[in-house]
């Protein structure tokens, strides 16, 4: 009976083809819409996590100053070179560890110049950072320890800078001292952030500390862990050893952080991930103004067909043969748009995915719940119809002009 | 028990209450045999039209008592007269009220469908009931492609695929031309006479109402006595 009530609704809806189809459009956009911005919007939260993930493996993260406001980033003392030793030294299940310093200074070589990033670091930033090297060769230790003008260049300096030409022993001036180029780094792209992580000159600690910035401070620190070790514990291990150098007592906020990749990485896709749940649920807004829709034309449907509804009662339809034939007449149309939505959002999701060259992932429990939610409202908006189609006396409903 | 199909047992039928109350019928007592073919007659307000609702399960008396087939239909609730109209009663409408855009063999054997009826079996009585009109080859066709007369054939189509043991036309004559009623009245009594099928026609042409062999004329809602009516 359901099977013939199945076919019988196809049947009133294709006897109007294009008012079933204007009908469903409603639903259409409304589903399509929610695929295509949670399949992008997924797409783009892996994007990012594999960005974050790209700044390197177990990487941590050392600044001074406070998560929270009340200690800023001035005020809490820096770091020195020795702090950096005792991590090395007494923290268990680092690989490596880093110390840098920042700045930005103008890179000049013949006519060409640049504004862009000096970090000063050793080799171990390389490691930690995950960079390698696609010329030349990395600081050698004795450049390290006298801090000697020796520089790696990231990709991009190299590109923009010196094009096709080879950048290996030149000499650049960067700030007021001129360095020689004695390695260039392979391309890392974009940081999570949205920030060119290759738009970098890399020179010896040392070298920056006292040539570029006259200061002996260190401002990051970045340390790897062990594959073998977790991340937590290095983390703590570190956290405890930095508030007992610099005096904290127990109870008292740390004026430092020792952020964890993974948690930033955390904190990036649950602010995507929020974000496309609320673009998802205004979307959502769309498929209950399709189910109205579906509602004011199953109503005109009722009131057109109302000599029907008589003569179906007349010759033996109970009122909930009736109620189930609107009934299925609005779902089919509701589930058809859903299947029609999913179709789009499928297809808008692709090319928009493609054109901004994000992983296209399809999730089968949104498809299965969009699919379900428009067959749902088929029934919620389908019901009321339905119900004024059932009830009325076949009498009147045959004298219907 | 007598074999009567339609048994009005002083039968009223009272809207409205109070100074609006009109009494479509009013105390009405008659019988229909199983095998008549019987003419209801009568001005509009006559109460026909009541009569004929009441007949046809589509309405309930407020007074008196309707047995149909030996059935008080007085008490019975709107699904349960949907059953019994489903069962035992076919209608032949003075607008044919068949389904547009659908052949007239899904005209036909909708009223099996609400019945349940597995489909090849459906298909096959509803193809016999056209043959029994003399549409056997026209099965595929749709209203708009049917004549006026060919469509009244399919709505008799329609009222015989059930077996039904009373068939009631309200006015089936009224939207065809003078040929066409003439072939349609014949369809009737041939049915009447040679498938002893049970017809109440509600007509206001006496032309037609000559083809049965019993009129029962209504006015101001009672029954006219057949010496009054002359």
């Amino acid at each position: 009976m359901i099977l013939a009530s199945l076919l019988m609704a196809l049947r009133e809806l294709r006897r109007n083809t294009l008012r079933s189809l204007l009908t469903m459009l409603g639903i259409v956009i409304g589903v399509g819409a929610v695929i295509a911005l949670t399949n992008i919007g997924e797409g783009a939260t892996a994007r990012v996590k594999s960005d974050i993930g790209k700044l390197g493996d177990n990487l941590l993260i050392v600044r001074p100053g406070a998560q929270r406001r009340s200690i800023s980033f001035t005020q809490a003392p820096p770091f020195k070179l020795v702090d950096v030793e005792a991590i090395t030294r007494e923290v268990s299940g680092v690989s490596a560890v880093a110390p840098t310093v920042g700045s930005t200074q103008l890179a000049v070589w013949g006519n060409q110049n640049r504004q862009t990033t000096i970090m000063g670091s050793d080799n171990a930033y390389l490691d930690v950072r995950g960079y390698a090297l696609s010329q030349g060769r990395k600081f050698a230790s004795s450049e390290l320890s006298s801090g000697s003008a020796a520089c790696l260049l990231g990709a991009t300096v190299q590109r923009e800078m010196f094009g096709e030409r080879d950048a290996l022993g030149q000499s650049l001036r960067v700030g007021k001292i001129s360095c020689i180029v004695v390695g260039v780094l392979t391309a890392k792209g974009e940081s999570g952030m949205g920030q060119d992580q290759d738009d970098m000159i890399l020179m010896p600690l040392r070298t920056v500390q006292r040539r570029v910035l006259g200061s002996s401070d260190v401002s990051t620190i970045f340390l790897s862990a062990r594959a073998d070790r977790s991340t937590q514990s290095v983390q703590q291990q570190t956290e405890s050893l930095l508030r007992q150098r610099r005096g904290l007592l127990p109870g008292q906020e740390s004026d430092f952080t020792v952020r964890d990749m993974q948690e930033i990485a955390e904190t990036m896709s649950q602010a995507t991930g929020t974000l496309t749940a609320l673009l998802g649920a205004i979307a959502a807004v769309s498929l209950l103004v399709g189910g109205i829709g579906i509602m004011n034309i199953m109503l005109v449907n009722v009131t057109e067909r109302t000599r029907e509804i008589g003569v179906r009662l007349a010759i033996g339809a109970l009122a909930s043969d009736v109620l189930v034939q609107f009934l299925l007449e609005a779902v089919v149309l509701s589930a058809l748009g859903g299947v029609l939505g999913i179709g789009l959002g499928l297809g808008l999701s692709w090319s928009v995915t493609r054109a901004l060259d994000v992983p296209f992932l399809v999730q089968p429990p949104i498809l299965v719940l969009a699919f379900g939610f428009s067959a749902l409202v088929g029934v919620l908006f389908g019901f009321l119809p339905a119900r004024k189609a059932a009830s009325l006396n076949p009498i009147e409903a045959l004298r219907h002009e | 028990m007598t074999d009567a199909v339609v048994e009005f047992q002083e039968l009223s039928k009272i809207y409205g209450s109070g100074d609006a109350e009109v009494r479509a019928l009013d105390g009405v007592s008659l019988r229909i045999e199983r095998g008549e073919f019987v003419a209801i007659m009568g001005a509009s307000g006559s109460g026909k039209s009541t009569a004929m609702n009441v007949i046809g399960c589509l309405d309930v008396p407020t007074g008196g008592d309707y047995l149909f087939c030996g059935v008080s239909v007085g008490g019975l609730d709107a699904d349960q007269r949907a059953r019994l109209r489903r069962h035992y009663i076919g209608f032949v409408f003075q607008g044919f009220n068949l389904l547009a855009k659908t052949s007239a063999l899904d005209n036909v054997e909708l009223p099996l469908v609400y019945r349940r009826v597995p489909k090849q079996e459906r298909k096959e009585r509803a193809k016999v009931a056209l043959e029994s009109v003399g549409l056997g080859a026209r099965t595929k066709h749709t209203p708009s492609e049917l004549s006026g007369g060919q469509q009244q054939r399919v709505a008799i189509a329609r009222a015989l695929v059930t077996e039904p043991s009373l068939l009631l036309a309200d006015e089936p004559t009224g939207n065809l031309d003078s040929t066409t009623k003439g072939e349609i009245m014949q369809l009737l009594l041939q049915l009447n006479r040679e498938r002893g099928i049970t017809i109440a026609m509600v007509t206001h042409e006496p032309d037609m109402a000559e083809y049965a062999q019993r009129i029962i004329s209504f006015r101001d809602g009672r029954i006219q006595l057949p010496e009054a009516a002359q």
